[in-house]
């Protein structure tokens, strides 16, 4: 299975369908332009690796999906099946209406009785089918001794039938059949588009999980073999090329070179590591092929020991209950008592059973939760659908709900704020041939030091200078010969010179055997400033923590405004301060990118994470940012308050049209034609109500 | 009134047929992918059907 996040149209369509197909191997392939996937069947010889090559020749940028990461067949069938049902009784209801509308406009005697009857033979099979899923909810609910919202639904929709039935048999004027079926039809649809909205997230964030084909290389003999990781095993030799991430913890036996911890530390400045010296799974590789033997593997890693520590923090935040849960549960048992206490009342008063059970089905189908079983959804999939359009994926159900009582955002700096990808600020300083010496040093090294001055070199169009015997030194830096005399670049105690303070920096030799100092400095991402600028308009207090040194995140705090921050943080450090906030009774906005942030952003109140993120972290969060840019953060932050909104006004219209239309249920004045009205002027209300969020703006 | 004899079980078979053809959509996958769908009828390729599994 094949991602092609950049196919648009038919004819790319076309083009990746003919050159997958005709690639030797590969039996059939088609495209998804829905979900930008392409689905491929082939001979086990053909890799995952001679597909994306073939896609990089036609032009479409490719990645390789793990399967077992989706859970797309699971997820589509279940909404199909909702599907199914939505249109069983949208058919049903139809009809039904139709027969309805004939008595209600004055259908007498025969007529009557035959209509009611063909509505009964229509209603009764379309509702056993389609009103499943509530009935075994609410089944399951009344097991566990609790109450939630399909319990009243499951019970307005057989108490209506029954006594509809009971007054069809003895040809009454009032049948409730066209209200059962209008309503799990109503309600049906509130379900399916809940679903869809999350199974459109939960698809995107799994391919997020899939994109990372867990394999490593397994040095068996001698040679590199291309392996699960699943099938490391403790003791194997495992060969990590530059770039690359170490799939296990383990120790170096062969090779020397620098690695990047930000993922796990926040560290921005690489490490160098040689011979003996332990690697975390997860850290990047950067400069020279390392061998290392692992020491823990599969879930024993140090990067699993701290997902674990996620799990723990976890359990504090599905204490959460979402507002449509609050509402049910005020809801359910009074809508029971009111329905009993109006059986009981008739019952006494009139000592009439069919006249009294007939009152309580109207008072029951009437204050039915259509509204309110839609008045979350609905806002929900339109908040959800404009966040997902500016690039924000929001995973959990209640994440909205609680993103709008945030009032503190907490920050980590490398990865987060900063795009962890570092800038030269001295260049300007470098006489030409200075320049050139260095791009040409620089050139082709995955060091991201390195990657920083090709960069700047490329932009201003600097020609590289020829240079011959141009040799890494992993952990060191690169040197080559100019003209018989040595250059060199790296680390600055390497070439020899002492650099000012701890910042982030590097030295270059050139062939006059002068040695300059290169200073660097983070990035901050695009988006930052807007995006902190905004937070501050809507009152929110900004806190930075990082786990890199001291002087970096002063200057870097400085450069952005932000007054709080907290440097040398260690993962526990960053939990317990967002847990202090917490307990000062705050609300926190957890943003982070890091295995040392998943602690913190599991016991924030809500947290948000970007694409890039190591899987634990986003796992731990409950958005992802899709792009680059921060600024939807602002923009998700205003969405979710403007959602809540949007869900208490429709839980007042819903409870609005209840008052109104209560009191004449209970009198007895409620007709099956009122029902109708009052549940659909009600839902569309709510629904019309939820897209003006998609609208603004 | 004997009108009602076959106008309702017309009105019923036409709302049978509608719900059979929706299924039958359903069924058959029509849903999956329905930006692509819309483009395909662009392509001069022979296209049947989507692959049947995942």
């Amino acid at each position: 299975m094949l991602s092609l996040p950049t196919i648009h149209c038919q004819a790319c369509i076309a083009k990746v369908e003919q050159a997958l197909t005709v690639h030797p191997g590969v039996t059939s392939a088609r495209v998804n332009l829905t979900l930008k996937r392409a689905l491929v069947d082939a001979a086990p010889e053909v890799t995952a690796a001679e597909l994306t090559d073939v896609m990089a020749r036609e032009g479409f940028e490719a990645h390789e999906l793990d399967p077992s990461a989706l859970n797309e067949t699971t997820t589509s069938t279940a909404g199909r099946a909702l599907l199914m049902r939505l249109a069983v009784a949208g058919f049903a209801s139809m009809n039904v209406m139709l027969l309805s509308v004939a008595v209600w406009s004055g259908a007498e005697d025969a007529t009557r009785d035959l209509f009611h009857w063909i509505s009964a033979a229509i209603a009764l099979p379309a509702i056993a089918f389609s009103a499943q899923p509530f009935f075994v909810n609410a089944w399951r609910a009344l097991r566990a001794g609790r109450l939630n919202m399909d319990v009243p639904i499951s019970l307005a929709i057989a108490l209506a039938l029954v006594t509809s039935l009971w007054e069809t048999w003895l040809s009454g004027h009032h049948a409730y059949f066209d209200a059962a079926l209008t309503l799990t039809f109503f309600l049906l649809a509130g379900r399916w588009l809940d679903a869809r909205a999350r199974s459109a997230a939960r698809s995107a964030a799994e391919e997020l999980t899939a994109l990372e084909v867990p394999r490593a290389l397994r040095i068996d003999d001698g040679s590199p073999v291309e392996v699960p990781v699943a099938e490391l095993r403790r003791g194997d030799h495992v060969l990590v090329r530059p770039g690359g991430r170490a799939p296990v913890d383990g120790k170096v036996v062969k090779g020397r070179s620098e690695v990047d911890r930000a993922l796990l530390t926040g560290e921005t400045v690489p490490e160098p590591r040689g011979p003996g010296d332990l690697i975390s799974a997860g850290e990047v590789n950067l400069t020279g092929p390392l061998t290392l033997q692992a020491t823990a593997v599969g879930q024993d890693t140090s990067l699993q020991r701290m997902a674990a520590l996620v799990a723990i923090a976890e359990s504090g935040r599905s204490r959460y209950t979402s507002l449509a849960d609050r509402a049910a549960k005020l809801y359910a048992p009074g809508v029971h008592i009111l329905s009993a206490l109006a059986f009981l009342g008739w019952l006494i008063w009139s000592g009439d059973m069919r006249v009294s059970l007939n009152i309580a089905a109207a008072v029951l189908i009437i204050t039915c939760p259509c509204a309110l079983g839609l008045a979350v959804p609905a806002v929900t999939t339109a908040a959800s659908g404009r966040l997902f359009g500016k690039g924000l994926l929001i995973k959990n159900a209640t994440a909205l709900e609680r993103l709008a009582e945030v009032d503190t955002v907490v920050f980590d700096k490398t990865g987060t704020l900063t795009t962890g990808a570092p800038k030269l600020i001295n260049w300007g300083s470098l006489t030409e041939a200075q320049k050139s010496i260095a791009a040409a040093l620089a050139s082709g090294s995955q060091h991201p030091l390195s990657q920083a001055i090709a960069a700047i070199a490329q932009t201003e169009g600097v020609s590289e200078a020829a240079l011959s015997d141009r040799l890494e030194r992993p952990g060191f830096g690169v040197e080559a010969t100019l003209g018989g005399a040595v250059v060199r670049l790296g680390r600055a105690d390497w070439i020899g010179v002492a650099p000012e303070d701890e910042a982030m920096c590097a030295a270059l030799q050139t062939d006059d055997g002068a040695a300059i100092v290169l200073t660097f400095e983070d990035t901050s991402r695009r988006g930052a400033a807007e995006m902190l600028a905004e937070l501050e308009t809507q009152g929110l207090e900004v806190v930075l923590l990082s786990g890199d040194r001291t002087a970096a995140v002063a200057s870097f705090a400085r450069s952005l405004g932000i007054e709080t921050w907290h440097a040398s943080m260690r993962p526990e450090d960053k939990a317990r301060l967002v847990a202090e906030l917490q307990d000062e009774g705050r609300h926190v906005l957890m943003v982070g990118d890091g295995l040392n942030d998943t602690a913190a952003l599991a016991s924030a109140h809500v947290s948000i994470s970007p694409a890039q993120a190591l899987d634990a972290a986003r796992a731990a969060s409950d958005m992802v940012l899709l792009g680059q840019d921060l600024a939807p953060i602002g923009t998700a932050l205003s969405v979710a308050r403007q959602a809540t909104r949007r869900i208490r006004e429709n839980f007042r219209i819903a409870t609005f049209y209840n008052i109104i239309a209560v009191p004449l249920a209970v009198a007895g004045f409620a007709t099956p034609l009122i029902a109708a009205l009052a549940m659909s002027t009600s839902s569309i209300s709510v629904s019309l109500n939820a897209l003006r969020i998609g609208g603004r703006r | 009134m004997n009108v009602l004899a076959y106008l309702i079980p017309i009105s019923l078979a036409l709302g049978a047929l509608g719900l059979v053809g929706f299924l039958y959509t359903l069924k058959s996958r029509q849903y999956d992918d329905p930006e692509g769908d819309s483009r395909r009828i662009l392509s001069d390729r022979w296209d049947d059907r989507p692959k049947d599994d995942n």
